[in-house]
């Protein structure tokens, strides 16, 4: 390179160009820097949609989320009333929070400049704080499409409709293990459901334990708190799945399907047993009588049994599960399903008298007095009656009693062409059995069908087989032949009035829309009560009954101190779920009781 | 009689590239005599760090590996999963990550003009290029949500699709940094200075560069042809119609042209990969991350950095965060074992100069 290099000291002077030039850099605060649609800044929360779950707060690689109480966000069913704070000073801008937030409150802005003296600052809850940094700046979000949330619950496998009505047999086929391992997997591990379900049943961490494919710690986590958990996992009314932070886009995890498929892992008994591994307590003397073997009495007989407590239920029929066993149908919840679960209590001691019923082969006070303590689950037993004309003829029965005797094994002439009147679970049951013994069946509602307080899978269910169902129709007259023999069921159609007060509309008759609709029996379906006959006056007087309920405190303990009561006689839930919490309180509370 | 030799501490504040330090020079006059480099002041432990989060929050911690050039990270991390997962690809995320990583490139080059010129004295180029890198990270705030840190490239795929106008925007730029090239040329290529002080140092033997397991452009400034994109090609590479140079020197100067053809490589690149990207998916969903494990495996994968082959081994026991992960940045051979043997003999104001030269990256070397 020669020493002058005329080219290599000219070419560099041409830089001067750019000289006067717009540069590149701007002037803050002169010019305001507008970062893209898709800029990752400043967090931004909308606390209506925002259910507390808490995804954020784990997913965070840095732990710069909390979840906070927040004043006027109290907790309710559903949303755990926390919300998220973030501490700008950890937060990465990575938006996994965001992209894994199930209803897609949590948003990143447009907003990227927080300047305060004060580190604390620097800790704000995002949606109250620095509001500012608002809703119309959310650039970074998620939507159902690009959110990490599986939404999707992996079908379950039925029986065709045409194909159920043939036999009792299970209509629901459960899932294989690839199909609950898969749906395990969807569950964020939030724990709304804990909340939600009366028994408060420990779901995330089963679920867990199905996702990380050891089945049997599921069972074992499910047994802590709930001793009939295949029952409830073919029937729970599954308040749990109402809650899950998958419903605001898309499908609860099948919750219920999923606890079914771990119990159903343990054949038999003995199976439970071995998995389960309870530790049973010394005997410690004392001495419990449980009235009645439904869901609230075999729970309370099970872990007190597991506490040392000598046991003992007495149950009016000849098997044991109170509705369960008599008021569910077979091709719901098996009798073999049942008899297994009942079978490994009394494998760790719990005795089951069949066949007694209180008040007539045993006398209450007797057994009052000779325990340390009772508990009753006694159940509603009574069906009302629907309270029109006609009522009494041959032919017009209730459900509960036509379910009791399909159930225990016998069977009812109900022609074929019936009318099933409620909208609950027992309606549909006994519309569903009525089907399967061949009938036509017609479910006559008051209401509309979305008011039908039946589970939507039952009401679907019962159309795949056939059912009809006959909305805002009000039952007038059970219309009969001269031999007392039912020939029609009379009704009138009815219109909504909405509640000025915001509560469901009520139906309202329409005058002249009355009808007659030619059938071969009604079943009248519309609730039951409670029958506390086996109690002597003297004690009857003693123990507080209002509307048709014992009176429990939180304790489930009636006003007599040693009497304990749940179930549908206790709780107006009314459901199995409830009643299984109902008896795993009274016996912390039994245990408390006694052994101070 | 002899020179007295005297301990010169460089760093370990951001010793003339980016990232911390240090380099103990042995110096007699202004020639060094001994260099022996300290690291350690960066060390984050990453890891170690991703060994207790799982296989979706790791990906977040990758891109903090190297500042200038997070991409290949993202893309080793993604890759490595998916090959022990055998998760699908769809073939238009393959084509947004090689978008994505040679606007990387060239966003690494611009500023390594910067640190080049910067390290000889000349920061009018370092004024311009640094400036026209900001139109780059536009075009990544505009894709990814984020200017430096894209957290972009994830397991499965991308995390969002191309927005709207992108192409427009990008092809633009890329004309506009193609024009800025020429510019560039005349104020550092052309430049006496530049030449004087690049031409013959740090020169880098060709044998030695095989041994050591020297990468990137300081092999290619050996005349050695190795890239992994032409050699293991990854994604859609081996689609794309592209040539790397390799130019016998193995000096600044070299490695120095071998950049500036590299960086018109790039463009091309992008603009290949823009006009043949597919339609379609851009994303096979992973499971939701709380429950997302991989079968029990390991992968080595390895993508083309701008500094060169950069290495991700990775070992998963079958649970929902990674065993291990090891991270071999091409900087661990270049910041430490080569440029110690570089130095000696060299002027202690071309330190810096030869270190930028070879691409030094220390949070590479600290993982």
């Amino acid at each position: 390179m020669a020493f002058f290099d005329l080219k290599g000291l000219l070419s560099p002077v041409t830089g001067l160009k750019q000289f006067g030039k717009k540069p590149h850099t701007i002037m803050f605060p002169d010019v305001a820097e507008h970062a893209s649609d898709r800029y990752r800044g400043l967090h931004f929360n909308k606390l209506e949609d925002c259910i507390g779950c808490g995804n954020c707060s784990t997913i965070c690689m840095n732990e710069a989320i909390d979840m906070i109480q927040i004043a006027g966000y109290e907790g309710k069913k559903g949303d755990s009333g926390l919300r998220p704070r973030v501490d700008n000073g950890r937060c990465c801008w990575c938006a996994l929070c965001v992209e894994v937030c199930p209803t897609g409150s949590l948003n990143l802005t447009k907003d990227y400049i927080f300047v305060t003296p004060d580190a604390n600052d620097f800790l704000w809850t995002p949606g109250i704080d620095n509001k500012e940094k608002g809703e119309e700046n959310i650039s970074f979000y998620s939507d159902k499409e690009t959110s990490l949330s599986d939404y999707s619950r992996v079908p379950m496998r039925e029986l065709d409709g045409d194909v159920r009505i043939q036999s009792f047999a299970e209509a629901v086929l459960g899932y294989n293990e690839e199909e609950a391992r898969k749906e395990a997997s969807r569950c964020i591990s939030c724990g709304l459901c804990t909340e939600s379900c009366p028994d408060h049943m420990h779901i995330p961490e089963y679920i867990n334990a199905i996702a990380r494919e050891n089945d049997e710690d599921a069972l074992r986590i499910i047994y802590d708190n709930n001793p009939l958990p295949e029952m409830c996992g073919k029937v729970c009314t599954r308040r749990c799945e109402d809650v899950c932070a998958m419903t605001h886009r898309g499908d609860a995890i099948a919750i219920r399907w999923l606890k079914r498929y771990a119990t159903e892992t343990a054949k038999n008994a003995e199976i439970i047993k071995e998995i389960v591994n309870p530790e049973i307590k010394e005997a410690n003397g004392k001495k419990i009588s449980i009235i009645g073997a439904g869901p609230s009495g075999l729970t309370a007989g099970y872990y007190l049994a597991l506490r040392g407590f000598d046991v003992t239920i007495y149950e009016a029929k000849a098997k044991a599960g109170g509705m369960t066993f008599y008021g569910i149908p077979k091709y719901r919840l098996p009798a073999e399903s049942l008899e297994k679960q009942v079978g490994y209590m009394q494998s760790i001691g719990v005795k089951i008298n069949f066949n007694t019923r209180v008040g007539k082969d045993i006398d209450f006070k007797e057994i009052y007095n000779n325990s340390d303590a009772v508990f009753m689950g006694v159940g509603f037993e009574k069906p009302w009656t629907l309270g029109i004309t006609g009522e009494d003829l041959n032919g017009s029965l209730q459900a509960v009693t036509y379910l009791d005797v399909i159930n225990g094994g016998g069977d009812m002439e109900i022609g074929d062409k019936v009318a099933v009147i409620g909208g609950g679970n027992v309606a549909i049951d006994a519309a569903r059995v009525a089907r399967r013994k061949g009938a036509d069946v017609t479910i006559v509602y008051r209401r509309r069908v979305e008011d039908m307080p039946a589970d939507w899978e039952e009401i679907e269910g019962a159309e795949d087989e056939g059912v009809h169902i006959m909305p805002q129709g009000i039952p007038i007259e059970v219309i009969g032949d001269k031999n007392g023999k039912v020939t029609g069921l009379k009704f009138a159609r009815a219109e909504m009035i909405p509640d000025p007060d915001g509560g469901r509309p009520r139906p309202k008759q329409i005058e002249g829309s009355e009808e007659i609709m030619e059938v071969t029996s009604v079943i009248g379906a519309i609730g039951q009560e409670g029958d506390y006959s086996f109690i002597p006056d003297d004690m009857k007087n003693q123990i507080k009954i209002e509307r048709g309920r014992f009176v429990v405190d939180e304790n489930k303990q009636t006003t007599l101190p040693k009497l304990f009561a749940g179930g549908d006689s206790a709780n107006r839930t009314a459901d199995a779920i409830s009643a299984i919490a109902d008896g795993f309180r009274a016996v912390k509370a039994i245990e408390k009781m006694l052994m101070k | 009689m002899r020179e007295k030799t005297t301990t010169l501490y460089l760093g370990p504040q951001h010793p003339g590239i980016t990232g911390n330090m240090m380099v103990k020079l042995q110096v007699q006059g202004d020639t060094v005599v001994k260099a022996e480099t300290h690291v350690g002041y960066l060390h984050r432990g990453f890891e170690k760090l991703m060994e207790r989060r799982n296989w979706l929050q790791s990906f977040t911690i990758v891109c903090r590996i190297c500042v200038p050039e997070p991409d290949p990270n993202e893309e080793n991390y993604s890759r490595a999963v998916e090959e022990i997962e055998g998760r699908e690809v769809p073939e238009r995320a393959k084509y947004i990550r090689v978008m994505t990583l040679e606007l990387a490139r060239i966003a690494t080059y611009l500023l390594w003009y910067g640190g080049q010129s910067g390290s000889a004295g000349l920061y009018t180029m370092g004024q311009w290029s640094v400036g026209d890198r900001n139109y780059i990270l536009d075009l990544f705030e505009d894709l990814t949500g984020g200017r430096i840190y894209h957290m972009y490239i994830w397991p499965g795929g991308v995390r969002r699709d191309l927005p709207k106008g992108f192409k427009d925007k990008a092809l633009r730029t890329m004309d506009y940094i193609e024009k800025r090239l020429d510019d560039y040329d005349k104020l550092l290529f052309e430049n006496s200075i530049f030449q004087k002080r690049a031409k013959g140092v740090g020169i880098i033997d060709k044998k030695k560069a095989v041994e050591w397991g020297v990468v990137g452009p300081p092999l290619r400034g050996c005349g050695i042809k190795s890239d992994v994109r032409i050699d293991d090609p990854y994604e859609v590479y081996d689609k794309l119609d592209f040539e790397v140079p390799a130019m016998e020197g193995g000096d600044v100067w070299t490695r120095a042209l071998i950049r500036r053809f590299e960086i018109r490589q790039s463009i091309n690149l992008v603009r290949q990969a823009l006009d043949k990207m597919p339609g379609g998916e851009y994303y096979n969903k992973i499971p939701n991350p709380h429950k997302w494990t991989i079968p029990a495996g390991d992968a080595f994968v390895k993508t083309e950095s701008a500094r060169g082959e950069f290495g991700y081994y990775m070992v998963s026991d079958g649970g929902n965060k990674p065993r291990r992960v090891h991270v071999k940045g091409p900087a661990y051979v270049h910041g430490v074992s080569l440029l110690e043997n570089l130095l000696e003999g060299e002027n202690i104001a071309d330190v810096s100069f030869i270190m930028n030269s070879l691409g030094t990256c220390p949070p590479e070397i600290e993982r």
